[in-house]
């Protein structure tokens, strides 16, 4: 959805990370799923090398 | 008596740092635990360990992907029974979802499958992992709101540069706070929807505008942060150009404030450019640069005149800045400051939980009292230090100490134990998503290190600046009495806070600094 649509509508939110925010945003209504993130095995440097892979 | 350190570590388990915090905080509270760590195996944290003494064979061999604790106690069995009761509530934490519920996706793509529509991803991981996670937001169609830190600014141009290909925003990284359609995201004071549509740089310079704004009756349209280093070279205000732009075109918002720090050469003009095409008033406040402008824009140099000039140009009124609201009571505050022993420490600590806020105290006090260096240790001759404990060094593996307040509150007595320090400065940042009570142990911290001084015939003052509206989840009135009731002379803003500091260090400075009186 580009940024134009975005400002006007609901947000619905996916969480990744601290668990907090995906309270946090439950409780001020919004529409939240939060994901059970763990880090892939290995180096965090592996990471960031994964991350040029993406997609 | 002897200290037993001992240590489990779970392997391939993850828990995010505040959980992992509050674990720690639990351990530490059993008795006979004399100290207790909760964290991932990284080579940071591991190093971290061994530091503060609570290293053992398994420790030393853990995996970033396996969980630590590890706790020095009195007595093997305190220990022991400290380590089992640290799993059980790591157990307890994570339980089997109940029947009616569902178990919580793994992935990004899980999570879509559970909710199609979705928008926004928040990401908070730490930050090696953050590029991997937004670019596959983005990927999917997601704005991102990415809180991680310790982001590499390749990596950040990077991601910037997807989002802007697919018309999607990327606030940050290092965003503490932004709102979109009336939703708080990170660190969020609860303010009022209304006309005022802010782009601003990272967390607490968003926070402090929107709630001077709300006690001056106006609310937001939205607030876009766009990460710290928007503006700098590399980054090129990608995502401060396309946040102006989306904030021109938008019917909801009346007048927009760019809050932020200095551009780098050649971006001024270019953002300057895109505020003039907005075709709305607009407020900007660059800490630590006051552009000559190109008539567009109101520039002004501070986060609360930032306030004060958008709600007085919707109100039609002329803006005047003014040095401090109530200069008498001030006047009076400083005269009480002096009562305690003579003697008193040369030099300034601010020691700040608010990256924006500690730069706006600094940029107010170098001309007041010379340079004033941003470390803990070493730095200027003056021995004035102003320092963001929310900066990326001090947050790898734990943290934001908006989130851990203990974090700030040992900087806080080493203060008082330091013989050169005769005026702490602090900040203290409400809203949702931060600490559900970061007055007290701030509070509690203030009161052993002034106890400290004064058994050292020292008089320590301590200052502060309250961040926050009456609708934060912590009540803002009441966590400015706590630091009052600890002897904190509380003023409203943080740019006042800082004159005030000055002028509580060196009283032949108050003239001049409270003299400019409205």
């Amino acid at each position: 959805m580009s940024l134009d649509r975005l400002l006007g509508q609901p947000l619905v939110v996916v969480n990744i990370g601290l668990e907090l925010f995906a309270s946090e945003l439950a409780a001020e209504g919004a529409t939240v799923v939060h994901v059970d993130w763990r880090p892939p095995a290995g180096d965090p440097r592996v990471a960031a090398l994964l991350a040029r892979l993406d997609d | 008596m002897s200290v037993v350190v001992r240590a489990v570590v779970r392997r391939s388990c993850y828990r995010d740092s505040l959980v992992l915090m509050r674990v720690a905080e639990r351990l530490r509270e059993r008795p006979g635990v004399r100290e207790a760590a909760a964290l991932m195996g990284t080579p940071a944290n591991r190093a971290m360990l061994a530091d503060a003494g609570l290293s053992t064979p398994e420790a030393g061999g853990a995996e970033p992907g396996d969980l630590i604790l590890a706790v020095a106690a009195d007595t093997d069995a305190v220990a022991e029974a400290a380590l089992a009761a640290g799993q059980a509530i790591l157990d307890a934490e994570r339980r089997a979802p109940g029947p009616g519920e569902r178990v919580a996706p793994r992935t990004l793509d899980a999570a879509l499958r559970q909710m199609p529509g979705a928008n926004l991803a928040a990401v908070s991981v730490p930050g090696p992992y953050a590029r991997l996670v937004a670019q596959q937001a983005l990927n999917r169609g997601l704005h991102v709101f990415l809180f991680s830190d310790n982001v590499p600014v390749e990596d950040e141009v990077a991601l910037k540069r997807l989002a802007l290909s697919r018309r999607l925003l990327c606030m940050g990284p290092d965003c503490g706070t932004a709102y979109l359609n009336g939703l708080g995201l990170g660190f969020a004071n609860v303010v009022s929807r209304g006309r005022v549509g802010c782009v601003a740089a990272s967390g607490t310079g968003l926070q402090a505008v929107v709630s001077r704004l709300a006690a001056l009756g106006e609310g937001i349209s939205h607030g876009i942060g766009v990460g710290g280093r928007d503006l700098s070279e590399p980054v090129c205000g990608a995502m401060t150009l396309f946040a102006i732009e989306a904030l021109a075109a938008g019917p909801s918002t009346e007048l927009i404030v760019l809050i932020g720090k200095p551009p780098a050469a050649g971006i001024l003009p270019r953002v300057e450019r895109a505020l003039a095409a907005a075709g709305k008033p607009v407020i900007g406040c660059c800490l630590g640069a006051m552009p000559a402008g190109n008539g567009h824009v109101r520039w002004v140099d501070t986060l609360d005149a930032a306030a004060e000039a958008a709600a007085a140009t919707l109100a039609g009124r002329a803006f005047e800045p003014r040095g401090f609201g109530d200069a008498t009571a001030a006047r009076e505050r400083l005269a009480r400051l002096g009562d305690g022993p003579a003697r008193q420490g040369p030099a300034l600590w601010g020691l700040y939980t608010g990256g924006t806020l500690a730069a706006e105290a600094r940029l107010v006090l170098e001309p007041l009292l010379g340079p004033v260096a941003t470390t803990l240790r070493g730095g200027s001759q003056t021995g004035h230090r102003v320092v963001d404990l929310g900066d990326d060094e001090f947050t790898v593996g734990r943290p934001h100490p908006m989130l851990d307040p203990e974090a700030r509150a040992v900087r806080v007595r080493e203060a008082g134990r330091a013989p050169e320090v005769g005026v702490l400065l602090l900040d203290l940042v409400l809203g949702r998503g931060v600490h559900p009570d970061p007055a007290g142990p701030l509070a509690a911290a203030v009161e052993d290190a002034r106890r400290a001084a004064r058994a050292d015939g020292r008089r320590l003052a301590a200052v502060a600046s309250v961040v926050g509206t009456e609708r934060d989840p912590q009540g803002f009135r009441g966590q400015v009495a706590r630091l009052e009731a600890a002897g904190v002379a509380v003023l409203p803003g943080s740019a006042q806070a800082a004159r005030f500091a000055a002028a509580a260090l060196r009283p032949d400075l108050a003239p001049a600094v409270l003299g400019s009186a409205g």
